[in-house]
């Protein structure tokens, strides 16, 4: 099996990392369906894109405020890969978190108007994600 | 706020509706308000509009603008409130129940009544005039009455054969009267329209079945043994048997007040105004038809609404004065449409004729062009008024090519193509010219046709000129380069129904297949759910089928719907409302042992809220196993079809309304469409299932079904329009099943009925030849398909209970499937529980952990 990251985790491998979580069997993910994880008690939204790659941002959806992110629809925002929220549709980047079209809707109080991303890789048939590294 | 002045204004018609509009849209330091005083017991109302209130149109249909404009605390409406006094030296009006209003300034807005020339027996039971709401629905009321009486279908006449008068004719037919139209002079509306275009008109009512007498003077009306109308006598002698008479000679203005009160009358009739509409008394207006204005009274809604907005313009400081009246008209008489504009008769000196006339269609058309033939002065166009919207604003400017490319039926030589002056009025209901228009676009930012008549109002009122307006915005998006783009969006560079077309040609199944021949990228959540919505429309397979399920959108992605909280809502199907006590219990029992919400839908089922995802398959096994299935509430397809009980209870019902509802529901279960669909049924004419509020709504009648299209509730209420009437069930079947079919293919992407009926090229009349004449030669297809959709139901939840790796996708966490979101709260609300707000979740009021409600995992 071809063993393929995200573009933005490429350069490190799982072992150098402090506190990388196995989330599930690649083969438990369809490309395009997002899945929730529980990682050391934070939500997150897991993505199998159809090239292969696999992401990971917090499954809270800021402008809902409801833990949603990976029932949310996958695309493309010209090259960038996207998730939209399933609540307000608002739509964010898989690769930096921005949100892209807030659908002239507010974050909830207290809460940032983006997405955190976290480090997911795949390893020997296993999807990974690292919460301890993030943006 | 003593200091603001107080306008009273005298006439509650459609020109003193559009005074207030205007005068609240534009006097933003709120230096006035306004008391309208009007003498009908209702708002003002649509009165051009009024023959529709007998094709299936409720008096609120009618309504005028936003009904909110009645509830600005500065503007006051009275009705029943006719004036009966006004002093002006005091400043006083006093009304007939003897309430008197102090005004500042005055505008008299009376309008005009129905004028009935001394006519022997004009004062019959059965004699009416053709002015009101109550006017027409008396006029009902007798007909419908008089048919019992008679037992047989009551003859009708028109006393004049002018616009009012084929409106009146027109209104006849529609209650089943036989109608003959009785015109003094040579010709149908012989004001608008010259000998050509009154023979071709002639000809086009007659077709219609409406009999017409020219040359002809009534002179008197002879009662029936009854004592009702029974014939008319003519000035030859010769009689005709009539069992109802409608007067539409005319109008003449309500000046009686201001004579009264000794305002300056005209010679014929009407206050006298100057061109600011302003009578020898500063501080009184007149508009609209009371109005004698350069000399002359006006009897048509747009100089009407010009005078409302300069005598508006002018209270506030303006200069604005009248341009002069259009008086131009387009009409849509019996089907029949009728245009007429600018110099319609050639009175120019040196004017030139342009005709074409085809009498075996039915059209005439005539341009007035000036003796060079270069620059358009007017025309009539009867039978085909399509180049109406274009025409008319091109009168005074040069036509560019040949005029006769504007006569000839469309596509036989190609239109000259002219660019209208900025000041060339392009909806003369609202005033609006081309030039406003194209600074909608490029000033106001507009970039489509709804944002166009939202800025400007262009097209808001009779619709008329709306292809224009789309053509003017069209054009000038594309010089300021914006396309009117009707591209989905960054992904598929056409429009639904385009991508619904090139789906079906190229058979294509799969998004990655779909995207890689039709589009672009890897698509997003507008186009993604589109395509899954045209795959499931067109085979009708599972929508988690293969690489279906990312395409869905939130609810169809879990068949469910998602509340605020992440967590579904959850709505068994219960066909036409008809439920099984056994069933009731289980959905109450599911309610308690799973802690949901509980609440009775607007379609006749019940809404089960609160349960995880996690939970759903445990809820639906136990529905499933009962022999519920899926009630679609969370898809873009057939909701419910509501309906009442109907006859095999009801002592009023005269058809079996739950069993229709069934059929169709059970008929109609699980067609995905652009946009949700609900259908209702009723059981007789009470109409209690509100089905013309419905996409589709069934209505019994004595002889079986009438079928109603295109209503709507929700943000833009809309009333159903008639299809067909007095059909049987497997009519009611077949055009519903090509109608679903039609919208189906060719919708716009969330696109309701209702809109998609209204922007149909042709509206309703065109949708009624395709599905019900077959016009384009596509039933055949639309019947198989639907056909197909029926054979290959299935219940797509107990589908998926099957399916072990569709189940998979119902679990909380990949890796904690026994773990709850833990995110979730709910207070205590009325014996039930709710979401928990964020003030109550951070002041850690009495919270409900879900892991409590835990019964099945």
């Amino acid at each position: 099996m071809t063993t393929t990251a995200s573009a933005h985790s490429t350069e490190r491998t799982a072992l150098a990392d402090p506190h990388p979580t196995r989330v599930c069997a690649l083969d438990r993910l369809t490309p395009d369906l997002g899945v929730a994880a529980l990682v050391d008690g934070v939500q997150v939204a897991v993505f199998l894109l159809d090239d292969g790659s696999v992401h990971a941002v917090q499954n809270l959806c800021p402008f809902s405020g409801a833990s949603v992110m990976s029932r949310g629809i996958t695309g493309s925002r010209a090259d960038e890969p996207t998730i939209a929220s399933p609540i307000y549709k608002q739509v964010f980047s898989l690769l930096t978190g921005a949100c892209l079209a807030t659908m002239d809707k507010e974050p909830q109080p207290g809460l940032e108007g983006r997405l955190r991303v976290y480090r997911a890789w795949v390893e020997s048939g296993e999807v990974w994600v690292d919460i301890s590294d993030s943006h | 706020m003593t200091a603001q002045e107080h306008i009273v204004v005298v006439g509650g018609g459609m020109v003193a509706h559009r005074f207030v509009e205007a005068l609240r849209a534009r006097d933003g330091d709120n230096r006035y308000r306004v008391t309208v005083l009007a003498e009908e017991p209702r708002a003002p109302y649509d009165r051009v509009a009024l023959t529709s209130y007998f094709t299936g149109r409720d008096p609120e249909d009618l309504a005028l603008g936003e009904p909110q404009l009645w509830e600005d605390p500065l503007v006051r409406l009275e009705r029943d409130a006719r004036v009966v006094e006004i002093d002006r030296e005091n400043r006083v009006v006093t009304d007939v129940h003897g309430v008197t209003y102090v005004y500042d300034h005055l505008v008299m807005a009376t309008g005009s009544y129905a004028w009935t020339p001394p006519t022997e027996g004009a004062d019959l039971p059965g004699v009416f005039v053709y002015r009101t709401i109550d006017d027409v629905a008396a006029l009902r009321i007798f007909v419908e009455q008089r048919r019992k009486d008679l037992g047989r279908p009551v003859r009708g006449a028109v006393i004049g054969g002018g616009l009012l008068g084929l409106e009146a004719a027109g209104a006849l037919q529609e209650l089943g009267a036989h109608s003959t139209v009785i015109q003094f002079v040579d010709r149908l509306m012989n004001l608008q329209v010259d000998e050509g275009g009154g023979r071709a008109l002639t000809r086009l009512i007659e077709q219609l079945g409406v009999a017409v007498k020219c040359n002809t003077a009534t002179q008197a009306i002879k009662p029936d043994k009854t004592g009702k109308v029974g014939r008319l006598v003519f000035a030859d002698k010769a009689e005709q048997l009539a069992d109802v008479v409608v007067f539409a000679t005319g109008v003449r203005p309500r000046d009686e007040l201001g004579r009264e009160s000794g305002m300056m009358i005209g010679e014929r009739g009407g206050i006298v105004v100057d061109d600011t509409c302003l009578t020898d008394d500063p501080h009184v207006s007149a508009i609209g038809e009371v109005a004698c204005i350069q000399g002359a009274c006006i009897g048509l809604i747009a100089p009407g609404n010009t005078m409302a907005e300069i005598a508006v313009d002018r209270l506030l400081g303006g200069d604005s004065t009248f341009p002069g009246a259009d008086t131009s008209a387009k009409l849509k008489l019996l089907g029949v449409d009728v245009a007429s504009f600018g110099d319609a008769f050639a009175t120019t000196p040196g004017a030139l004729e342009l005709t074409y006339a085809d009498p075996v269609a039915g059209v005439y058309k005539k341009l007035v062009v000036t003796d060079d033939a270069r620059t358009l002065l007017g025309g009539i166009l009867v039978g085909d008024a399509s180049a109406y919207a274009s025409l008319r604003p091109l009168v005074g400017a040069e036509l560019g090519g040949d005029p006769a490319g504007w006569l000839l039926p469309e596509g036989a030589i190609e239109r000259p193509n002219v660019e209208l002056p900025d000041e060339a009025g392009v909806c003369s209901c609202n005033n609006v010219t081309a030039g406003s228009i194209r600074s909608a676009v490029t000033d106001d930012g507009c970039t489509d046709l709804a944002g166009v008549k939202a800025c400007t109002k262009a097209g808001t009122s009779c619709g008329s000129c709306l292809p224009l307006v789309k053509k003017i915005v069209g054009t000038e998006l594309e010089k300021s380069g914006v396309e009117l783009s009707n591209a989905l969006c960054e992904h598929f560079d056409m429009s639904r129904s385009q991508l619904f077309n090139a789906i079906q040609v190229s058979e294509l199944r799969t998004f990655s297949e779909i995207i890689e021949r039709h589009g672009s990228g890897r698509g997003c959540d507008i186009c993604k759910p589109t395509v899954g919505s045209i795959l499931a429309s067109l085979y009708n397979e599972h929508v988690l089928a293969q690489d279906r399920a990312a395409l869905q959108d939130t609810n169809d992605r879990v068949m469910a719907n998602m509340q605020k909280d992440g967590t579904y809502s959850v709505v068994p199907r219960v066909p036409g409302g008809e439920i099984l006590p056994e069933h009731l219990i289980l959905i109450g029992e599911i309610a308690k042992e799973y802690g949901l919400y509980t609440k009775i839908t607007g379609g006749q089922r019940i809404d089960l809220f609160g349960a995880r995802l996690d939970q759903l398959p445990g809820i639906w096994t136990r529905l499933v196993d009962a022999g519920m299935e899926s009630g679609h509430a969370y898809g873009k397809s057939l909701r419910t079809v509501k309906s009442c009980v109907g006859s095999t209870w009801c002592r009023f019902g005269v058809q079996d309304s739950v069993g229709m509802a069934i059929a169709l529901e059970l008929r109609y279960r699980g067609l995905r469409s652009p946009h949700k669909l609900k259908l209702g049924v009723s059981g007789c004419a009470r109409e209690c299932a509100e089905a013309r509020g419905k996409d589709v709504g069934v209505i019994a009648t004595d002889n079986g079904w009438n079928v109603y299209v295109g209503g709507n509730g929700g943000f833009t209420p809309k009333h159903a329009q008639l299809l067909v009437e007095d059909v049987d069930d497997d009519m009611v079947f077949k055009v519903i099943d090509r109608y679903l079919m039609f919208y189906i293919r060719t919708a716009d992407r969330l696109q309701r009925t209702a809109p998609w009926q209204e922007e149909f090229e042709g509206g309703l009349d065109a949708i009624r030849e395709i599905v019900v004449d077959d016009s384009l030669g596509i039933c055949a297809d639309l019947d198989e398909h639907m056909a197909r959709h029926v054979d290959s139901y299935e219940d797509e939840w107990k589908a998926v209970l099957n399916d072990p790796e569709r189940l998979a996708q119902f679990t909380s966490f990949v890796n904690a499937p026994e773990e709850p979101d833990p995110s979730l709260a709910y207070v205590e609300q009325r014996g039930q529980r709710r979401p928990a707000t964020t003030e109550e979740r951070d002041s850690g009021a009495v919270l409900i952990a879900p892991t409590r409600l835990e019964v099945h995992s």
